[in-house]
């Protein structure tokens, strides 16, 4: 399924990362999961959270420079090489990764995956091919 | 020792004398063969008729750095392009640009002034001229290298940068004179102080520096002195003038001779455009005397400085001027680089379409000019991936390297992380210590 990713510009320096989440958590947001891509003068936050345009919106009064993104969320069995064959669906078909990270849900066995693709379409289509059942909610995201 | 005697000791009656008949001509050249020039002039109520003493000046108008922009490339021309044989050019963009001319006789005149200043330094045919500044469309380069060919010296056209290569040919050839700029000959101290301890610049014959093209203080004097051993010498110039030479220190280094048998020059009130009395500090202005292709009539350069005569033990009768240090307007000079704030903005704009809030950082490390743009990043700019920004880091410095000539760091930032006094950014901070 498609997800909205909200994408925060953060400098690498220390406070800042504290200051985005404390206008979250005011603002009664929840975090599903999130990554940090760091360099060494700005990082950026990539997050699922639960109410991503109340989020923008919060964020974007407060002058924090961010941005949404749709990413693919791909439900996979909590077991040993699931990953490889999601990924060995894309590689078969030439799709470039541009970044990925995941987390488990609460209950059960299963792990999601979060994609970032230029063309989500296409990697959609791709693992439907390798037989890959496209789930249309995940609980935890809504 | 003098390159041209009766020029650099010529009584300063006789130097009136030459300057007005040569202003005359200068001129009336301007409005004949130009046709800015005679608008400007006609839009004044001024005609070259009624210039009859040097008192006259004051109802010449001024010629800008704007006017020479709006004249991008060759509008301020006075000679036809046949007659033009060399150009140089300012940094910037189309629109903030300037551009100069040479005729032959032009270039004769730009390497006399520079050769005059060698000597005036102690230099002669025997010296090895060793020019580590810029060759293209700078003047630096050109400027220190034929001046001297001219004196007769032996000339190494090395350009800038590349320090190894600049220490290995001091010792193989015997230079025994370095032109560069202050900044960089104290980072070729650093140098050999942290990586080639093995070296020892003493032991060369390297003797003295000609040092320009950036303002420098008489602490970056004794610390170059001190440190490298050698005599370190004050030279002048604007492109827009001619290039380094209009104006260079005797060895007494206390104060720049202007070689004013070719450039006529004012200190004026920058803000009334009053001219004021010989002593007082002001902007200098310029008019050229004798040049063909680009006539600077009372060119405001912007830069603060005073004029004084005084007996200089050198014998020299050429007014002084004190040792420019300040300007009147945003201009900034790095690593010998004329840069405007204005450009800057442009370059920003060019890369993304959009001004975004910028701050420019100009501090001096290892001796040289060090640049950081802190750029705020917008939602415009933002993207969720590292490669796009990195991108647009690396897009912003290649513009600031083309089009301007400087390499520059750039740093995003975060929105309102940039000072801003009454609404308005702080554009440029200088922690530079000179």
């Amino acid at each position: 399924m498609n997800v909205t990713q909200l994408s925060v510009f953060m400098e690498n320096k220390p406070g800042h990362l504290q200051s985005v989440l404390k206008i979250l958590s005011d603002a009664n947001i929840n975090i599903v999961t999130l990554t940090i891509a760091e360099t060494s003068d700005f990082g950026i936050l990539r997050m699922i959270v639960n109410d991503s345009e109340k989020a923008k919106k919060v964020l974007h009064d407060a002058r924090i420079t961010c941005s949404s993104t749709e990413v693919l969320a791909v439900e996979l069995d909590d077991k040993p090489g699931s990953l490889f064959k999601a990924i060995d669906a894309f590689a078969k078909n030439k799709l470039n990764i541009e970044y990925m990270y995941a987390f488990t849900e609460k209950r059960g066995d299963r792990a999601v995956m979060i994609f970032r693709f230029d063309d989500i379409e296409a990697a959609k289509k791709a693992l439907a091919q390798e037989g890959y059942q496209i789930v249309k909610s995940i609980d935890i995201i809504g | 020792m003098y390159f041209n005697k009766e020029i650099e000791t010529m009584p300063l009656k006789k130097m009136r004398e030459l300057q007005l008949e040569r202003l005359k001509w200068s001129i009336g050249h301007a409005y004949k063969n130009n046709a800015f020039y005679k608008k400007k002039f006609d839009d004044a109520g001024f005609h070259p008729d009624q210039f009859k003493s040097l008192d006259d000046m004051k109802r010449v108008p001024f010629l800008t750095k704007q006017d020479m922009r709006n004249n991008y490339p060759f509008g301020l021309f006075a000679m036809p392009m046949d007659k033009i044989v060399r150009v140089h050019s300012s940094s910037g963009t189309t629109g903030n640009a300037t551009v100069v001319g040479l005729t032959k006789n032009d270039v004769g005149v730009f390497a006399e002034i520079v050769a005059r200043c060698l000597v005036a330094y102690g230099a002669t045919e025997k010296d090895v001229i060793q020019v580590a500044y810029g060759y293209g469309l700078f003047t630096g380069g050109l400027g220190l290298h034929y001046g001297s060919e001219l004196l007769g010296s032996l000339t190494v056209p090395i350009s800038g940068g590349n320090t190894e290569r600049q220490l290995m040919l001091i010792k193989d050839f015997g230079t025994t004179i370095l032109a560069c700029t202050p900044s960089y000959l104290l980072n070729v101290a650093d140098y050999i102080e942290k990586k080639r301890p093995d070296y020892d610049i003493r032991k060369t014959k390297l003797r003295a520096g000609v040092l320009g093209a950036e303002p420098w203080s008489e602490n970056m004097r004794k610390e170059i002195e001190s440190r490298l051993g050698i005599q370190a010498y004050d030279i002048y110039g604007l492109s827009e003038v001619m290039g380094p030479g209009v104006s260079g220190e005797c060895q007494e280094k206390s104060g720049l001779h202007v070689h004013e048998d070719h450039f006529y020059v004012e200190v004026i009130d920058p803000e009334t455009g009053d001219i004021l009395p010989e002593g007082e500090k002001g902007e200098i202005v310029y008019t050229t005397l004798t040049k063909e292709a680009f006539p600077g009539i009372r060119y405001r350069s912007r830069d603060i400085t005073r004029l004084y005569r005084e007996s200089c033990k050198c014998g020299r009768t050429l007014v002084k001027m004190e040792k420019v240090t300040g300007r009147s307007d945003d201009m900034l000079i790095i690593r010998g680089v004329n840069v405007f704030p204005s450009q800057i903005e442009n370059v920003l704009m060019e890369v993304e379409g959009t001004e975004p809030h910028y701050q420019i950082i100009l501090d001096r490390k290892a001796a040289l000019d060090d640049v950081e743009v802190m750029v705020e990043v917008n939602e415009k700019l933002f993207s969720d991936e590292v490669k796009v920004l990195d991108d647009l880091k690396k897009r912003i410095s290649d513009r600031f390297r083309s089009v301007l000539g400087i390499s520059a760091k750039i740093s995003l930032v975060e929105p309102m992380t940039i000072a801003r006094s009454e609404g308005k950014a702080v554009r440029v901070v200088d922690r530079r210590k000179i």
